[in-house]
Order: C-alpha cells, then sequence, then structure tokens
C-alpha cells in the first residue's frame, strides 16, 4: 500500500465517521418542523388551514418547477434544441390569471371562517389583563372565579445559565416565577395592554398571540382542551430584555383551579403590604434587595453600577445620594423618553420605600436613611 | 458643430478637460460614473451590513448570551435592516438604472445630470450617519428597522441620526426617480414607443412613481417620531392623545410599496436574462407590464397584512387578507411569462441565467410562504417569528439580491469590455444557492415552531435548526468575497468582450462599443 492510498483510506473513514456521528446526532436533536401540538379546538383550526395550504402549495410548486425543471432539461442548446420564436398567446394568459384567482377564492373561505371564530371573543367565562412592562408580565384576574387575583411574573433562569456559566435547564428562558393558571374548557378571555413600550402576549399551542399597546386595550381569547403548561414568549421587539420575558400558562382541571384561587387569595391576604405602618431599616433593605433584583437590576445591575453609556449607575449617583424626595419622584413617575418607567403603577408604597431604602444604603452609597411608605405616599400627591 | 465633435472625442478618450484623480468623481455628470459610483456603494454598504448580519448569527449559533450584549445585538438588527434595504439593495438598482436606462433607450445621458450627481452624493453621508451610529453614547437605534415607537422615543442619539439618514437617503431616492421618470418620458429614440420600451425601463418607470409616491411618507413617519421625541408632540403617545399604532400605518403605507421598489426593479433584470439565454423573445411583454402596473397599485392597499396582531377590527383583518392573496395572480403571472419564456428555448446556463433562475425558483418559494402569511389566522401564529425572516429574506435576498448579480454578470462585459470568469461565476452561484437555503429554509421550522425574531437568546428546542443556519449564513457571506474577486479580476483584463457578448441579447445596449464609451448616443440611434 502506497502512502497515497493509505491516507485516501484513512481520510474515507474519517469521512463515513463524522457522517455517522452527525447522523446521529440529528436523529437525536429535536428538530420540529410544524406548528407546536395545539391544546385548541381554534389551533387546529388553524392548523389544519396552514396544512391545507401547504397542500395546494406542494401541487402548485410540482405543477410550475415540474415545468421549469422540465424546460431546463429538454431545450438547452446542449442538447441541440432549436428555439421557437413565439411570443403571445391570449388564451393561455387569461387561463393562467383565471385559475389562480379561483384557487385564491377556494382558499379564501375555510381562512375566512377561522379568522371570524377567532376573533370571537365574546361570553367569556373568565378575564384576566396582562400587562406588558419593560420586561416583564403583569396579570390581574378582573372577571369570572378568581376576580381579584393580581400578580406579577418574571423570568426565573438563572443569569449563570444565561451568561454560559452553569448547565442550562430543561425550560431555559422559558420559566417564570408566578405562572398564569386557567381552568380547562373554559372560555379564557385576555385583554392586553402596556406601561411603556409595545409587548405582545403569545402562546403559540394555544394560538393567540396579542399585541400589547400602552394606553390601549386589545383582546383576545382561548379555550384549552387539554391540561399541561403551555409556554410563549413576547413577540413584539420592547427592548433589551425582549428576549427574556416568557409567558407561562398553565391548564388544569375546575377542581385544581378552585383550589388555585383559595391558595392564592389567602397568600394575597397575608403578604399584603401595610403603608401606614413604620418599619426597620432592616427589614426595609431586606426587602428592597428582593424588589430590586426583580424590578431594576435589569438595567443598573445587582452591582448598582448600570451599563456605561446606556443605563447609568445608582451607585455613587447624586439623586441616589440626594434629597428622598427628588429619587421618590423619579421611582414613581419615571424619566420620560428614556427606559426609565414609572414604578408608581407597578410597585406599591412599602416596595417603593424598600427598594429606595436599599438603594441609597447598598455598594458605596451609604447614607443611613430609611425611607418609609408614607414618604413615598405623600409623594404620590 | 466642429468644436463640438472634436470635443466629444476628446470626450471618448477620457476627457482632457474634465477633472482626474478624486475630483472627476466627485464632479461628474456622467450617467456611467454615477452608476457605477451607485454600484460600488451598495456592494460596500453590502458588505458591512453583511457582517452585522454575521454577528446577528453568530451569537445566534448557541443559547446563552456569549458575543454580545442584547442591546447591541437589538443595534445590529437594526442597522442590518436599514442598511441592506437603504443602502445595499436600493442603491444596486438604481446604479443599473442609471448605466442601462439611457444605454436601452438611446438617450445620451440622464435628464438632469447634475442632479443625478447630487442624488448620489447624498448616499455616503447618510451610510456614514448609520454606521457612526454605533459610537455615540447609548448607540445606534435598537428598534429593528421598523423604528416602533414608543420604543424609539427611548432610544439615544443614534436614533435621531437614523432618522436624519433616512431624510436624505430618501431625498436621494426621489431626486434619482424624477430623473429616471423625466429620462424614460422624454429621451427615448425614435421609434421606441411606450409599448417598446424594454421591460427593465418599464420597471423601473413604475418602481420610480413608487418611490416618489412613498418616500415622503416615510419622511413624514420618522419626522413625527423626531418631533415626538423633541419637540413635545403627542403623535404616537397616548397620554397626549396619540397612537402609537398610527406610527406602524404610516411606516407600512410606505413599507409595503417599499419591498415592491426592490422587487420590481428586479423583476426587470430577470425578463432580460432569461430571453437572452434561451434565445427567444420575451413571452407576454404587454401582460408582463399590466402585471408590474397591477402589483404597483394592489401593493398600495395591502399595508396592514404586517399588522394583523395589533387588534385591527376583524372587517380590516378580513379585508388585508382578500387585498394581499390578490397580489399572487399578477406575481403569478409574471412568473408564468418567464417559464413560457424558457419553454422551447434552445437555453444556455452562464452566469447570468444561472442567477435568473435561481431568483425565479427562490423567489416563487418566498411567494409561497407569503400566501401562507396572507392568511390572517395563521399569521397570528407566524406573526413575529423566524417564518417571516425566513420569508422576506427569500423574496429579498434570493429574489432582489440574486437579480442583481444576475444583471452584473450579465452587463459587465459592457461595462468593463472584458469577459468575466466564466467558471468562477458559475462557482459564486452555486455556493450563493446552497449556503443560502442552509442559512434560511430551517429559518422556517423556527418559525413554525414558535421561535420570536429579534432575539439574542432562545430556548434550548430551537438550538439545532440555528446552528445549521449559521453555518449557511457564513458559507453565503464569505462566497460574497468570490463575487468581488470576480469583478475585480473583469475589470483589470480577461478575454476581449464583443459589443454583443450574449449572442441572444437584444436591445440598443447592445449596439455601442464594449466597453460603453464615455459619452454614447450623442446622436439618437433609429429604433429598429
Amino acid at each position: 500500500m502506497t502512502p497515497k492510498t493509505r491516507w485516501f483510506r484513512k481520510s474515507g473513514l474519517t469521512v463515513i465517521a463524522l457522517a455517522f456521528s452527525l447522523y446521529a446526532g440529528l436523529s437525536q436533536a429535536a428538530y420540529e418542523v410544524n406548528f407546536q401540538t395545539p391544546a385548541t379546538q381554534l389551533g387546529r383550526d388553524v392548523y389544519d388551514l396552514h396544512m391545507w395550504m401547504m397542500y395546494v402549495i406542494t401541487v402548485v410548486f410540482i405543477a410550475v418547477f415540474g415545468m421549469m425543471f422540465y424546460s431546463i432539461f429538454a431545450h438547452r442548446k446542449s442538447r441541440g434544441h432549436k428555439a421557437a420564436q413565439f411570443h403571445d398567446n391570449v388564451a393561455v394568459e387569461i387561463a393562467w390569471t383565471i385559475i389562480p384567482l379561483l384557487i385564491l377564492v377556494v382558499m379564501a373561505i375555510p381562512a375566512t371562517k377561522t379568522i371570524l371564530k377567532m376573533r370571537d371573543t365574546t361570553n367569556p367565562d373568565i378575564t384576566i389583563k396582562a400587562t406588558g412592562y419593560q420586561w416583564k408580565w403583569g396579570y390581574d384576574y378582573l372577571k369570572g372565579e378568581g376576580a381579584g387575583i393580581s400578580f406579577k411574573s418574571n423570568l426565573t433562569t438563572p443569569q449563570d445559565q444565561i451568561r454560559n456559566k452553569a448547565p442550562k435547564g430543561e425550560n431555559y428562558l422559558l420559566e417564570v416565577d408566578n405562572v398564569v393558571v386557567v381552568p380547562i374548557g373554559k372560555k379564557i378571555r385576555i385583554l392586553t395592554t402596556a406601561n411603556d413600550v409595545i409587548h405582545s402576549w403569545a402562546v403559540p399551542a394555544l394560538a393567540v398571540k396579542q399585541d400589547a399597546i400602552p394606553g390601549f386595550v386589545r383582546d383576545t381569547s382561548f379555550r384549552a382542551d387539554r391540561e399541561g403548561v403551555y409556554r410563549g414568549q413576547c413577540s413584539e421587539l420592547c427592548g433589551k430584555d425582549h428576549g427574556f420575558m416568557p409567558i407561562v400558562v398553565h391548564v388544569v382541571s375546575a377542581g385544581k383551579y378552585t383550589q388555585w384561587v383559595d391558595d392564592q387569595k389567602k397568600l394575597m391576604a397575608a403578604t399584603a403590604d401595610d403603608p401606614t405602618k413604620t418599619y426597620t431599616a432592616e427589614e426595609m433593605k431586606a426587602r428592597g434587595e428582593k424588589v430590586y433584583a426583580t424590578n431594576c437590576a435589569a438595567c443598573h445591575q445587582a452591582t448598582g453600577k448600570g451599563i456605561p453609556g446606556t443605563f447609568p449607575a445608582l451607585d455613587g449617583d447624586k439623586t441616589v445620594l440626594g434629597p428622598k424626595e427628588a429619587q421618590i419622584n423619579i421611582v414613581l413617575n419615571g424619566r420620560p423618553g428614556t427606559a426609565m418607567a414609572n414604578f408608581g403603577k407597578q410597585l406599591n408604597d412599602v416596595e417603593i420605600a424598600a427598594v429606595i431604602t436599599y438603594t441609597r444604603n447598598a455598594w458605596g452609597n451609604k447614607t443611613g436613611e430609611t425611607i418609609q411608605p408614607a414618604d413615598v405616599t405623600a409623594g404620590r400627591k | 458643430m466642429a468644436a463640438e465633435h472634436a470635443h466629444s472625442a476628446h470626450g471618448d478618450a477620457h476627457g482632457h478637460h474634465q477633472p482626474t484623480g478624486l475630483m472627476r468623481w466627485v464632479t461628474t455628470t456622467n450617467h456611467k460614473d454615477i452608476g457605477s459610483m451607485y454600484l460600488w456603494f451598495s456592494f460596500v454598504m453590502f458588505l458591512v451590513g453583511g457582517v452585522m448580519a454575521l454577528i446577528i448569527r453568530a451569537e445566534l449559533f448557541q443559547p446563552g448570551l456569549q458575543y454580545v450584549e442584547p442591546e447591541f445585538f437589538n443595534q445590529m438588527i437594526t442597522l442590518h435592516g436599514l442598511i441592506m434595504v437603504f443602502g445595499a439593495i436600493m442603491p444596486a438598482f438604481v446604479g443599473f438604472a442609471n448605466w442601462m436606462v439611457p444605454l436601452m433607450i438611446g438617450a445620451p445621458d440622464m435628464a438632469f445630470a447634475r442632479m443625478n450627481n447630487w442624488s448620489f452624493w447624498l448616499l455616503p453621508p447618510a451610510g456614514i450617519l448609520l454606521v457612526a451610529s454605533m459610537m455615540v453614547p447609548q448607540g445606534a437605534a435598537a428598534t429593528g428597522w421598523t423604528l416602533y415607537p414608543p420604543l424609539s422615543i427611548q432610544m439615544g442619539m443614534g436614533m435621531d441620526m437614523a432618522i436624519f439618514a433616512i431624510h436624505i437617503l430618501g431625498m436621494s431616492s426621489i431626486m434619482g426617480a424624477i430623473n429616471i421618470i423625466t429620462t424614460i418620458l422624454n429621451m427615448r429614440a425614435p421609434g421606441m414607443t411606450l409599448m417598446r420600451l424594454p421591460m427593465f425601463c418599464w420597471t423601473w418607470l413604475v418602481t420610480a412613481y413608487l418611490l416618489i409616491a412613498v418616500m415622503p411618507v416615510l419622511a413624514g413617519a420618522v419626522t413625527m417620531l423626531l418631533t415626538d421625541r423633541h419637540f413635545g408632540t403627542s403623535f404616537f403617545n397616548a397620554a397626549g392623545g396619540g397612537d402609537p399604532v398610527l406610527f406602524q400605518h404610516i411606516f407600512w403605507f410606505f413599507g409595503h410599496p417599499e419591498v415592491y421598489i426592490i422587487a420590481l426593479p428586479a423583476f426587470g433584470v430577470v425578463s432580460h436574462v432569461i430571453p437572452a439565454f434561451a434565445r427567444k423573445p420575451l413571452f407576454g411583454y404587454v401582460s408582463m407590464v399590466y402585471a408590474i402596473a397591477s402589483i404597483a397599485l394592489i401593493s398600495f392597499i395591502v399595508w396592514a397584512h404586517h399588522m394583523y396582531v395589533v387588534g385591527m377590527p376583524v372587517a380590516g383583518q378580513v379585508y388585508f387578507m382578500y387585498a394581499t392573496m390578490l397580489i399572487a395572480v399578477p406575481t403569478g403571472v409574471k412568473v408564468f411569462n418567464w417559464i413560457a419564456t424558457m419553454w422551447r428555448g434552445s437555453m444556455t446556463f452562464e452566469a447570468p441565467m444561472l442567477f435568473a433562475m435561481g431568483f425565479l425558483f427562490l423567489f416563487t418559494m418566498g411567494g409561497f410562504t407569503g400566501m401562507v402569511l396572507s392568511m390572517t389566522a395563521v399569521d397570528v401564529q407566524l406573526q413575529d417569528t423566524y417564518y417571516v425572516v425566513a420569508h422576506f429574506h427569500y423574496v429579498m435576498v434570493a429574489g432582489a439580491l440574486f437579480s442583481a448579480f444576475a444583471g452584473a454578470y450579465y452587463w459587465l462585459p459592457k461595462w468593463t469590455g472584458y469577459m468575466y470568469d466564466e467558471k468562477l461565476g458559475q462557482i459564486h452561484f452555486w455556493l450563493s444557492m446552497i449556503f443560502f437555503n442552509v442559512a434560511f429554509f430551517p429559518q422556517h421550522f423556527l418559525g413554525l415552531a414558535g421561535m420570536p425574531r429579534r432575539i439574542p437568546d432562545y430556548s434550548l428546542q430551537f438550538t439545532d435548526f440555528n446552528q445549521i443556519s449559521t453555518v449557511g449564513a457564513f458559507g453565503f457571506g464569505m462566497s460574497q468575497l468570490l463575487f468581488l474577486y470576480v469583478v475585480l479580476k473583469a475589470i483589470r483584463g480577461g478575454p476581449k468582450a464583443a459589443d454583443k457578448p450574449w449572442d441572444g441579447a437584444t436591445g440598443l445596449e447592445w449596439t455601442v462599443p464594449s466597453p460603453a464609451p464615455h459619452h454614447t448616443f450623442e446622436v439618437p440611434p433609429v429604433f429598429k
């Protein structure tokens, strides 16, 4: 065996080995090539409509490109084909205008039925308002069983996983602290709105996507017929953490839903804040650190250093170290024209007092002040 | 008279009385010089926008944040879009128009030669503004090329630079459009009636009207953004009585015709290349012209199909769905006409023809996914997912860009006087064709499975297709360097090109020498 043939054989084996490992990799991987399995009747209608469209397209594809590739194969100069010189045929041209038009009319019928069904949001059993914030969702159960429940839903995927310092979990970027729970078989109407910029509330398996527009209320609805956990993501670019504000919906049985509603109500009563109480510095700092982590750290960073040029540092900031009234005002009302939101609508007076206390006493900031909820209440006036 | 003749003879020999060096290019009013500058500018911008695309794809190779921060990622998607649309594709076709329209209609130059110079020289400042906006505090606009408020109200100075750049680019486009319309309507050779106009000129005539109609609309939209940002107006702020969705209506009233501003000249180029290499006249000339006109008209009444999930009334959704589906009819007519042109021809497959075939195949695929997206209920699932990204890249890259390559290879012999390296041109095609599909076909699946667009990081089930897509994108990007090499090689030399290097080509542009002399058709030719 000459060195050359040995090299050939060796590289040939390498190629085969590579091909096998590639194939093994491909066959293990989850290559989803269609919609997620729908969990609503409407979702199945959309699925079917899409499939039907794909069949029509396949037929047209084969007809049109069959002609083209046959022509490319048969009518080539290298095969000695002589060019014909025809360049008009009114009958053919009318036919290929009318036939596509008829196909379109036929396809428009199921498409119209489905969209009319999709947009029917009347007579809901439960109405939930979803509010988009930079960058989390807030939910208020407005009508039906569970009315009065209200919570925020934040991404729980740790920064270590996002920064590739820890292995990524199964539901990486699709997990939240508080999930939306709804009962199976009931019509759920979702009202969407936003606090700052346009977001979009979307859950593919439930076949819903509705923009959340600041200052306006839009709606969509779904009736899930399969219990389970359904995950979606914000679907309108809303700034830096657009990719980090998922939506998680649990569809549960009627009994479990009633149980969840009871638990939520008890929890809300137990954790209700009393804005007239006076808190100790330690209570405020501990609470404030948590509020900071879920509401402020995305921009100003856990270190308080911000992101130079984009988000200001709070460590050593002159507003944070200055008179408390000014800082309370900014946290309550935001800074128009920047990403600093008006947290007065999102957080209660105790939370705002706590987070301001925390920022005035964290990192290099050592004011020693404790802000009380009463200060914030005063600032709201 | 004698003096004039002598002067033009000098002009042919690269002009003794004209400035030389850099000033030649700054002061030139020659349509060929300006056309070349447009083409080079667009290629540079294409590489700049391409590098940005590769940054995006590199970050998306794996889940997690590896190379760039989300803020910067959003700036990249914005600039990639703006630069590719306004800096690369549009100037490329204006470059083709500058070079070829006077040659095709037998005119000595464009109608407004000085304005032509000005409309080109507006472009580099706009390009610099866009690229330099990355270096200001808070960086470039991070809103996507659609610039939706209120997010765009939150941006820093980079947003104002983008707005100013759009104003400048709009002015340039409008001037270019006026120039093209005037040239085509007034300067045709005797005997060239409108219904004997070369198809590329027809597509540009219609495109130029589209530009004049919609660029001021875009300018209005971004000016309203500017006053909302700095002068206390509330066009797009609900708290002040405005509506954020208003911007989307205005933007897409510009944005949808913009799609055809890009696509129509591409159709024009292909309508020259396919007959030339099929050695057979274009099938259905008259119906092609009517199809172009109907596509242009319908493009004004479909804008809200980009906005199916903003919460418009269901009657609006149904109307926009029907109008959108209707576009398939004239577009189908064009595709059928091209195939009928090939039918029973005598085809050869040089690089221009390969790119025209690639265009025809991939643009039609983009048309099919457009049909899927036109159905509102399905679109609600696919809106703002990678399916849409795949769809418009099939139309914009495989459509407009492949057609631009077809045109470049087709007319390079006329421009340079030399034949390009045919083998390398064909390799360029096959690399582009394969890598384009590797990059973008998997994105359909990502979108169907629900991966939102414009996210810097994604959940684990999307990993595999993203990796394939990134590999394809890098391959596609690298393949374009080969195009640069082929063009430079053809400029430096090669086999001499005949006046009419393609035996099936027709048109006045092939009656002048190769390379086309500095001044052509000083005496109008008689058309047939």
